[in-house]
């Protein structure tokens, strides 16, 4: 159940999800677009990058549909979509339910001719329940079909090390650490207070990367415009979250572990940084790769208000031979009750804003987090979302920037230098 | 009487099958060879040059001809130049000093020993084991903060140095890498070449009071000269195509930026990650083709210079 090494062991997986899913694509039944009969076995793969917290979910859905088995398959996050492009563009292999992260789903919708129209099993019914904004996410670019059903968004929150906070003299306390950072800059203040008091072993945060990610989806405008043209170079508030992450970098307060790597894994379980910036579903991510620091993460709220960070769709490829099913189970997937559950299990939030003001929503604490009441956090971060257009090469630009802020956390180029560099490789991105 | 005419269209009919049998049958055996390269060789390469000269993106419908735009592109991507010295420079740092540990390790293993059988087959361990799993725990050795070479440097005092991050640092992390898995393999090939030197040389040098290196450099390495030259070729042709050990080393490394671009200023990005990168990750085929037409031409380049030099290095005592 635990997926420790679904990071690490990534090219395994990658390499056996293809063997596996090229196998699936090749065998499952012939009758496309027919209902399956009766009592007949149906096997449906589930494509994801990784844990969504539905294993619990697979188990209680056989009850009631006892002929379907259901396979997860788990990729790392970039080969997930990656992959998933190329079994589009071959027509084989792909799962029949396929996760697709935000930062992509534009490249996805753009492509309507290539998934299952869900209203044709009549899933516009669910429109209601959803975040007007996650619904309109999911629909064809052209022609407004319904491509993909969103699970969870990623409202943000600032994670932090109670227990480093106390090393360095600042208050641990969440609301007293919520007033330590209004703005992006007095959070760069409050990390030089920690700093300077100098906590063996510790850096004030991560990496500069997904602070940067953060600061532009708080803006209005992010790194594209309405019109799905790339405005890195203009956009004022880009280069703002530009400028004031590095200056993390040149304050040196980063620990330099980019996200998701094995080391940046490490760093969790040694405590080798105080915050991090958290949407949702990182405080999953957390519990599990800090198993002995329960009680030490808390949750406050994040400088400069709420924003977007991550969360997810699920869609039917066209090549899927039980498109019906696949719906279904999807349907299943997103119910109000069982994004409910899954938030409870993995920390993915919600997406159905009817569960927000929910009393079992609201008054629910995680322990690990000193009892934080993280239901409360994260439905206002998520009420209080504006959502920002995200266009079709949304992660390819963001790798680019990333790369711009390692070559500055690895002392190889000057900001300037980065940035000049950074708009340089963004042009070439058709 | 009747019987000759019979028989002579027979052993006519006969003749003509034995003339099919000779002349034909030799093209039928070596067939299933060529008929595959034919299929999985000849047309990928041709393929390939085809989809170069087009704007080819993987999810778009239309491909556009664009002629050798992607070629003329391509000469001039800093990035494309970047990971060529890349790959020209681990390739150097992995074969050289592997050909040389190699050789030694093979004169050693040369002479009578115990457990000989052993020591031999434990020289390709290394080679079975998975790239990944190699690349991996490298990593880790290689680790920046909680790295074991790391941690035995401090001893020495030297600083923390982050091997993922500095070009030199990254390429010799992996040179090491490769060195691994294939010095225990060459040693091999050496060692198989080395029985076959009489043994009255290495007598009638021990006589004359030659040491153990001299006859390693007098005696064996001029008796097998042609084997150093295939090594080398094969190594060489090995170290264009290295991918799997930058693309792993950048995704467990934690060096920051996507791991196909081989660390966020590409500083271990090799060609093979290069096309992949533009193949794989952005979908666009066409320059992806442009670059592996490339490529290959190097490694033709490479070998017909190989080829030149073994035709001069001809083995035996100079």
């Amino acid at each position: 159940m635990t997926p420790r090494i679904r990071r690490l062991a990534v090219p395994v997986l990658t390499a056996s999800l293809l063997a596996l899913a090229t196998a699936c694509g090749g065998g499952g039944g012939d009758g496309a677009d027919t209902a399956a009969k009766p009592g007949e076995k149906i096997k449906l793969t589930v494509g994801l990058f990784g844990d969504f917290g539905f294993k619990p979910l697979y188990e209680e859905y056989k009850k009631t549909h006892p002929n379907i088995e259901i396979t997860e398959n788990v990729t790392q996050f970039n080969d997930h979509h990656n992959n998933l492009v190329k079994r589009l563009a071959t027509n084989a292999g792909a799962a029949d339910v396929e996760a697709v992260e935000v930062g992509y789903i534009s490249t996805f919708t753009a492509q309507p001719a290539k998934f299952h129209d869900l209203r044709q099993y009549g899933l516009d019914k669910r429109q209601s329940d959803y975040l007007d904004w996650k619904w309109q996410q999911g629909l064809g670019k052209q022609g407004g079909q319904l491509l993909g059903l969103g699970t969870d968004v990623g409202g943000l929150a600032m994670c932090y090390r109670k227990d480093l906070f106390e090393k360095a003299g600042l208050p641990s306390d969440r609301d007293e650490v919520a007033k330590l950072w209004p703005t992006w800059e007095q959070y760069i203040e409050t990390g030089k207070k920690f700093a300077a008091a100098d906590v063996a072993g510790a850096k004030f945060v991560d990496s500069p990367g997904e602070i940067f990610r953060a600061m532009v989806n708080q803006a209005p405008t992010g790194l594209y415009d309405q019109q799905d043209s790339i405005i890195v170079a203009s956009n004022p508030d880009v280069k703002k979250a530009w400028d004031l992450s590095n200056q993390l970098t040149s304050e040196k307060l980063t620990a330099k572990l980019a996200a998701f790597s094995p080391p940046w894994n490490t760093g969790f379980a040694k405590g080798a940084f105080a915050t991090i910036i958290c949407p949702a579903w990182m405080t999953g991510y957390i519990q599990e790769q800090a198993k002995d620091a329960t009680g030490k993460w808390d949750i406050a709220t994040v400088p400069g208000g709420s924003g977007n960070s991550g969360g997810s769709h699920l869609m039917v490829p066209k090549q899927s031979k039980h498109p019906k099913e696949a719906a279904e189970l999807i349907d299943f997937l997103t119910s109000k009750e069982n994004q409910a559950k899954v938030f409870k299990e993995e920390g993915t939030f919600p997406s159905i804003p009817a569960l927000y003001d929910d009393p079992s929503i609201q008054n629910f604490t995680k322990e690990f987090f000193g009892d934080a009441p993280i239901g409360k956090i994260y439905s206002e971060a998520a009420k209080a979302l504006k959502p920002q257009h995200l266009g079709p090469k949304e992660a390819e630009v963001r790798v680019v920037i990333g790369d711009g802020l390692g070559r500055v956390e690895q002392g190889k180029q000057t900001p300037d230098q980065a940035w000049a560099q950074v708009l340089e490789d963004v042009k070439k991105i058709k | 009487m009747s019987a000759l005419p019979l028989s002579v269209p027979r052993r006519h009919r006969r003749g003509v099958r034995h003339t099919l049998d000779v002349r034909v049958s030799p093209y039928a055996y070596v067939a299933p060879f060529f008929l595959l390269f034919c299929a999985f060789g000849l047309f990928p390469l041709a393929y390939t040059a085809w989809v170069s000269l087009h704007e080819w993106t993987l999810l778009d419908e239309e491909q556009t001809f664009v002629g050798l735009d992607n070629f003329a592109t391509l000469l001039t991507d800093g990035y494309f130049w970047n990971a060529a010295f890349n790959t020209l420079s681990i390739g150097v740092l992995s074969t050289a000093p592997q050909l040389l540990l190699a050789i030694w390790l093979a004169h050693l293993l040369n002479r009578p020993m115990r457990f000989q059988t052993l020591f031999r087959i434990s020289l390709l361990l290394p080679n079975v084991t998975s790239v990944v799993a190699v690349v991996v725990i490298f990593s880790q050795l290689f680790g920046r903060d909680y790295g074991v070479i790391n941690w035995v440097l401090s001893w020495f005092g030297a600083g923390t140095i982050d091997w993922a991050a500095g070009t030199a640092t990254s390429h010799i992390a992996l040179s090491t890498m490769i060195m691994w898995r294939w010095t225990g393999y060459n040693a091999l090939i050496f060692l198989a070449a080395m029985q076959a030197v009489p043994k009255e040389l290495y007598e009638a040098a021990t006589l004359d009071g030659a040491s153990s290196f001299t006859q390693l450099r007098r005696i064996t390495v001029p008796m097998i000269r042609p084997t150093i030259v295939f090594v080398v070729i094969v190594s060489t042709i090995g170290a264009m195509q290295i991918i799997a050990e930058p693309l792993l080393f950048g995704a467990s490394s934690g060096a920051g930026g996507g791991a196909v671009s081989g660390g966020p200023d590409r500083q271990y990005q090799t060609l093979a990650l290069f096309v992949y990168e533009q193949g794989f990750t952005k979908f666009d085929f066409g320059y992806a083709s442009a670059a592996s037409w490339l490529m290959f031409l190097a490694v033709v380049l490479v070998a017909g210079i190989n080829f030149l030099l073994t035709r001069r290095l001809k083995g035996g005592l100079g």
